[in-house]
């Protein structure tokens, strides 16, 4: 169900889907190459660096330093109505870096590139929509985690 | 080995051109080109469309353009790769020249950009950072220099005033060059008051989506020297890409894809930067022109705020940049900007830039970026 990420979905089928239903279920997830141990965030199914196409999940801390961010002020088609928003990207604790909106945790003034920051699985329940992203918060901000499903 | 040459050069106004068609955009430039060369439109043995089809109505354009340039039956073909489209033309048909296929090849890089809305374009745009991880976040293209922007600062010190010191620079030059779509000086003061676009970009950071079409004709050695007075040469061709995602890159204050590129090119042509007199390079966004510095070795990894601070990038300084307005001043027709870029230094090079010409330029650089550095070109371009 990889069209439940992001606010506007534009990759609805890929071979790790299975990463929006672990982010609904409060899960952060990178992947992790069975046949070399590579690990991936964002995940990939197939290995960069020994071409297997046979991975596993990975869960993740989501603690993550601060690398760059923007304050996006002229907002593209689908996103007018957030503007302004704070794009950061962030390097994790255990493997690779994402991009994300910065949360509610942190004010303008305090940001500040080498800082440290959780990385908060949320979700967004409409109607009959449902759409899971995640944000960048101060270290410490709860979140709900259900039990695995798998 | 065997050298391919410039002939010919043509280039239209840049500007919201809503008197005309993509392909009549193409014509102008490919008529001053011929007249340029002094050939025949029988001359021309293939051409190549350097242009990104999604920002058109008109669906497969090499079609609408061969036919309106009156080049049928002979072959077209279009080369996409976000804003280095043109200079991916370009390659294209040195390869083809080359590889002894053709003799003698129009390259014509044309855009219109704006039927489209700024925040349509600014989505389609941003779809060039990776969409299935990154703009589900509304990425926009000013946001991810800008990203590159904050941590170079971060890193090295860059200020604000060095950064818009490139577009105070590049207007200065724009309003010398008659095919600018802005040719007006600006002021540090008045570009600090401009908007904010993606933070620390203002207005005045960014370059403006624009309307418009250049043209170069290519010539094998022996049809240029028989064809052209002053034949300039592209005896560098460098091109190399780097990963889509940013998130996957090795830092955030450099191109990979453009150092890679400008050492292909300096090997090829057997020159080092400190002999290039004058370059064009990829500024579309302030802080583009200042990695630009860095990659293509005109100062230290670090160094480049100090470098336009220290105007070593006007007319008179270690190396010319972007004389001509570059993308800041000039606009940015995404597919035609590699192919104004190599006009300018042809130019350059034939001693004919007049108000704004490097005096001694035998060695000139074209450095054009495609996305966020995913692909980058760059030629060494030399005179007889
Ligand atoms: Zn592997």
């Amino acid at each position: 169900m990889f069209k439940w990420f992001g606010k506007v979905n534009f990759s609805p089928y890929t071979k790790v889907a299975g990463f929006a239903q672990e982010l609904r279920d409060g899960r952060l997830m990178a992947s992790r190459c069975k046949a070399c141990g590579a690990t991936s965030f964002p995940p990939r199914a197939d290995c960069a660096e020994c071409l297997s196409g046979d991975f596993e999940f990975l869960e993740i801390s989501g603690k993550a330093t601060l690398h760059t961010f923007t304050k996006i002020v002229a907002a593209p088609t689908g996103f007018e109505d957030l503007a302004p928003y704070t794009v950061g990207v962030a390097d994790l604790a255990e493997t690779g870096r994402l991009l994300a909106w910065i949360g509610d945790t942190i004010a303008e003034d305090e940001i500040q590139i080498g800082m440290d920051l959780q990385v908060v699985p949320r979700i967004f329940e409409e109607l009959e929509e449902i759409k899971v992203y995640y944000t960048l918060e101060k270290p410490g901000t709860a979140w709900t985690k259900t039990k695995s499903s798998a | 080995m065997s050298r391919v040459g410039i002939i010919g050069i043509g280039h239209g106004v840049f500007g919201r051109r809503s008197d005309a068609t993509v392909q009549e955009l193409a014509f102008e430039a490919f008529r001053d080109a011929l007249e340029d060369a002094g050939i025949a439109r029988d001359d021309i043995d293939a051409s190549v469309i350097g242009s990104v089809p999604e920002y058109h109505k008109q669906r497969s354009l090499p079609g609408v353009v061969q036919e309106y340039l009156g080049v049928n039956p002979k072959p077209t073909w279009l080369t996409e790769v976000a804003c280095a489209s043109g200079s991916a033309a370009i390659r294209t048909a040195w390869m083809a020249i080359k590889a002894g296929v053709h003799e003698v090849v129009a390259v014509i890089g044309c855009q219109k950009m704006t039927e489209l809305s700024t925040p349509e374009i600014l989505g389609l745009m941003g779809r060039v950072g990776e969409v299935q991880w990154e703009s589900v976040f509304g990425t926009t293209f000013p946001a991810y220099y800008a990203l590159f922007a904050r941590r170079h600062m971060h890193e090295f010190g860059t200020t604000r005033d060095q950064l818009l010191q490139v577009a105070v620079k590049n207007h200065h030059y724009g309003a010398m060059n008659p095919c600018a779509l802005f040719r007006k000086e600006i002021t540090l003061e008045k570009a600090k008051e401009s908007e904010e676009v993606a933070t620390p970009f203002q207005v005045y950071d960014c370059c403006a989506n624009a309307d418009g079409a250049a043209c170069v004709i290519l010539a094998s050695e022996g049809a240029a020297r028989e064809i052209a007075k002053k034949p300039v040469w592209l005896d560098g061709m460098g091109c190399a890409t780097a990963s889509m995602s940013v998130l996957r890159r090795p830092n955030l204050v450099g191109l990979p894809s453009a150092v890679e590129a400008a050492r292909v090119a300096y090997e090829m042509a057997e020159v080092g930067p400190e002999d290039v007199k004058v370059a064009d390079v990829h500024d579309c966004f302030t802080v583009a022109e200042i990695l630009a510095y860095e990659d293509l070795g005109f100062c230290k990894k670090g160094e480049g705020g100090r470098f336009i601070a220290d105007r070593q990038s006007y007319i008179g300084g270690k190396v010319a940049v972007n004389v001509d307005g570059g993308l800041k001043a000039k606009g940015h027709p995404i597919g035609a900007t590699g192919v104004s870029m190599t006009v300018e230094i042809v130019k350059q090079l034939r001693g004919e830039a007049g108000e704004r010409q490097v005096s001694d330029a035998d060695v000139g650089l074209t450095h054009n970026v495609g996305g966020i550095g995913q692909y980058c070109f760059v030629q060494v371009l030399r005179r007889d």
